[in-house]
């Protein structure tokens, strides 16, 4: 789970990383009436997940309530425009009026989990408010991180070596390490999979505070976190796993694309690997669905209805591999999902073997449905069908 | 030989009474695995359906059984507190197949239990063919044999092992060593052991997108294993780039993560890169045949 901006800088009030006062705000009058009870010069910023908001025009500057009105109206105007990674852009429902604050220097500063070492990695570079991967490509040299072993958990050592080893100006020396406390008490606190702030502005009048806050809270972690249900109800809910909650799958196990052979296997490997031989049949994949453990009827219908009425699928190749996802009972499912389903329907290929696979042929025969036996063999026919249909 | 298990290894299960476990303890007992006990908490005292001591604790079922290996069907809040008592109580072996263990449950664990090996999570297990299978994995499509598999996945091991048997191609051990951004073994711990294995006489990696596991194998293979006919095969080419991979993610890992950066990395080390699963069979024979 991704947070907007607001969220994350309400988490970095809690564990104490100094961030601007700001104020979340709904609407165009909540912005102006803000503005009118503390005069000032603000900020005010789109609340969404995408990036590139300064770009799209969605965060402008605002010295008086009227003004603010004006530019909030603006912001809300029209939602974030498209880019590649969001095909669809996204609403913007709220704003964040944040004080000014005068830059001095921008640095960058994240911790995320290292998957090779299995450890936390605090990430620094000087180069803050642009786009990290940019800084990467352009001045890898200037990243420095370091490991910490939970065992030994953070110390003001690990923030001031990372301070110094990465050159920040003097000015970020003395608040530095505890900036690093508290995003390593918000990684544990939370769960977070990153917690990254850039920029992490050095202020002209000597602040160093959080000017953005991007968080990724881990969706396994969540159950330990109730007090993010709230938050979890305003977050952009994408699609495809809007579509995969509703017929009881896992959020990451369904995925749409434009081809026209749908697809359905156990396991992520073999559902990735089905799809790989899809278009190693020459077809064009309609979707990515990894079925889950213990297929029992409802599942089954549940995910063939997903795939004939969100995609563009002619036909469906249903891949099963039986460890802990036994055979008979996958048989079962399919032959009591097309008995039942008022969705339309499209031929299946089946290929089912594993775990009680002798069972779940018997089953499958005697309702009139013939398995392939591999699985080269059922990508090949499954791309034949949805050619020929 | 194999590695890490053998028809010796005495195996515990952790949530032994609960459905999966009691249905695969069932599964494992068929295929010969020398399971000793079970525990689940505040079952103590009672016998499996199986006919197998239960104990509160992973310390009393050691001790009672002198079981060496756990192997864990716990769900996903309870698994990290499984591995830190099964450490406690002095197991240095264990078999995570518990899926949505929290990424932070892991690097405690990771992080605080030197010197034992952890397979998983959210892992198919393992098996050393003929011997025993410790995990879920469909035990009559395996067969004895020369050739040592790990992989990311589970049922693309199942689909990729069914290959290898029905060509003739048995196995040491298959390792399945998960799927998760936090793993107890990587494919370079299992290379090792491999390479210390006499019966092991070739490999087959599985890999997939994300990380740079597949990366660190590749070199490894290039310093130590080049004598060894090796064959790869990498999951989900046609994967559009991950929604979970952050921002940061990407730094760190640079190029690392991508299908083209693994299959180069192992054509670099001489690794034959497979682009379905039915050809590692005919491309893992022609490199014993090279070798010969």
């Amino acid at each position: 789970m991704n947070l907007m901006e607001y969220q994350g800088k309400e988490l970095f009030r809690r564990c104490g990383i100094p961030v601007p006062r700001s104020q979340h705000c709904k609407t165009p009058d909540d912005v102006a009436a803000f503005i009118e009870k503390n005069p000032g010069k603000w900020v005010v910023k789109a609340q969404v997940l995408m990036g590139g908001r300064g770009k799209a025009g969605k965060i402008k500057f605002a010295t008086n309530a009227q003004e603010g009105r004006t530019v909030a109206r603006e912001i809300m105007a029209t939602p974030m425009p498209p880019n590649r990674q969001n095909p669809k852009g996204e609403a913007i429902n709220s704003l964040l009026v944040e004080e000014t604050v005068e830059i001095e220097k921008e640095a960058y500063c994240a911790i995320t989990v290292d998957r090779a070492t299995k450890k936390p990695s605090v990430i620094v570079t000087r180069f803050g408010g642009m786009d990290v991967e940019e800084v990467h490509e352009q001045h890898p040299e200037s990243f420095k991180y370091h490991f910490v072993d939970t065992a030994i958990g953070y110390w003001p050592f690990v923030g001031r070596g990372l301070a110094f080893g990465a050159e920040l100006d003097n000015g970020y020396r003395k608040q530095f390490p505890a900036i690093v406390a508290g995003m390593y008490d918000l990684f544990f606190r939370y769960g977070a999979k990153l917690v990254e702030i850039n920029p992490l502005v050095l202020t002209k009048d000597g602040r160093v505070v959080a000017a953005d806050a991007k968080i990724e809270i881990d969706d396994d972690g969540l159950f330990r976190h109730p007090e993010f249900k709230e938050w979890q109800a305003v977050l952009p809910l994408d699609e495809d796993e809007k579509l995969a909650s509703e017929a009881g799958l896992g959020i990451r196990n369904f995925r749409r694309f434009g081809g026209t052979v749908g697809t359905m296997a156990n396991g992520a490997g073999l559902a990735m690997g089905t799809m790989d031989a899809v278009k190693n049949a020459g077809g064009e994949i309609a979707n990515f669905l990894d079925v889950g453990g213990g297929a029992d009827a409802q599942r089954v219908r549940n995910c063939y209805e997903l795939v004939v009425n969100h995609t563009a699928a002619k036909v469906l190749f249903i891949n099963i591999f039986g460890g802990i996802t036994r055979g008979d009972e996958v048989a079962k499912g399919i032959v009591t999902a097309m008995k039942e389903t008022t969705s339309r329907k499209i031929p299946l290929v089946i290929r089912l073997t594993g775990t009680n696979e002798v069972e779940g042929r018997r089953i499958l025969a005697e309702a009139g449905m013939t398995p392939v036996e591999t699985m080269d063999e059922g990508a090949k026919r499954a791309v034949e069908l949805a050619a020929g249909a | 030989m194999s590695i890490y298990l053998d028809k010796n290894s005495k195996v515990f299960v952790q949530g032994i009474t609960g459905s999966e476990g009691s249905y695969h303890t069932g599964r494992m007992l068929a295929y010969g695995t020398k399971i000793v006990g079970g525990v689940t908490p505040g079952k103590g005292g009672q016998k499996t359906t199986h006919g197998l001591p239960v104990f509160n604790t992973v310390k009393e079922c050691i001790e009672a059984t002198g079981a060496t290996h756990q192997c864990i069907f716990v769900p996903p809040a309870g698994a990290g507190d499984a591995l830190l008592e099964a450490y406690e109580a002095g197991v240095r072996f264990s078999v995570c197949i518990t899926e949505g263990v929290p990424v932070h449950d892991m690097l405690k664990v990771a992080g605080t239990t030197p010197g034992m090996r952890i397979i998983g999570p959210n892992c198919p297990g393992l098996v050393s063919p003929g011997q025993s299978l410790v995990g879920i994995m469909p035990g009559h499509v395996f067969k004895e044999g020369n050739v040592g598999l790990i992989s990311r996945s589970g049922t693309l091991t199942y689909e990729v092992v069914d290959g290898l048997t029905r060509a003739g191609l048995g196995q040491s051990t298959c390792v399945g060593i998960g799927g998760d951004p936090i793993i107890g073994t990587t494919f370079v711990d299992c290379l090792r052991e491999f390479a210390k294995d006499p019966q092991t006489k070739a490999l087959v990696l599985c890999g997939e997108i994300g990380g740079s596991d597949e990366e660190e194998a590749a070199a490894f293979i290039k310093q130590h294993l080049s004598h060894m006919p090796i064959v790869a095969f990498i999951g989900g080419r046609n994967a559009p780039p991950g929604k979970s991979l952050g921002h940061a993610g990407a730094i760190i890992s640079g190029s690392f993560g991508t299908p083209q950066s693994k299959v180069s990395a192992f054509q670099a080390a001489g690794v034959p890169v497979a682009d379905r699963p039915s050809q590692i069979p005919e491309l893992l024979k022609e490199r014993m045949a090279a070798r010969v």
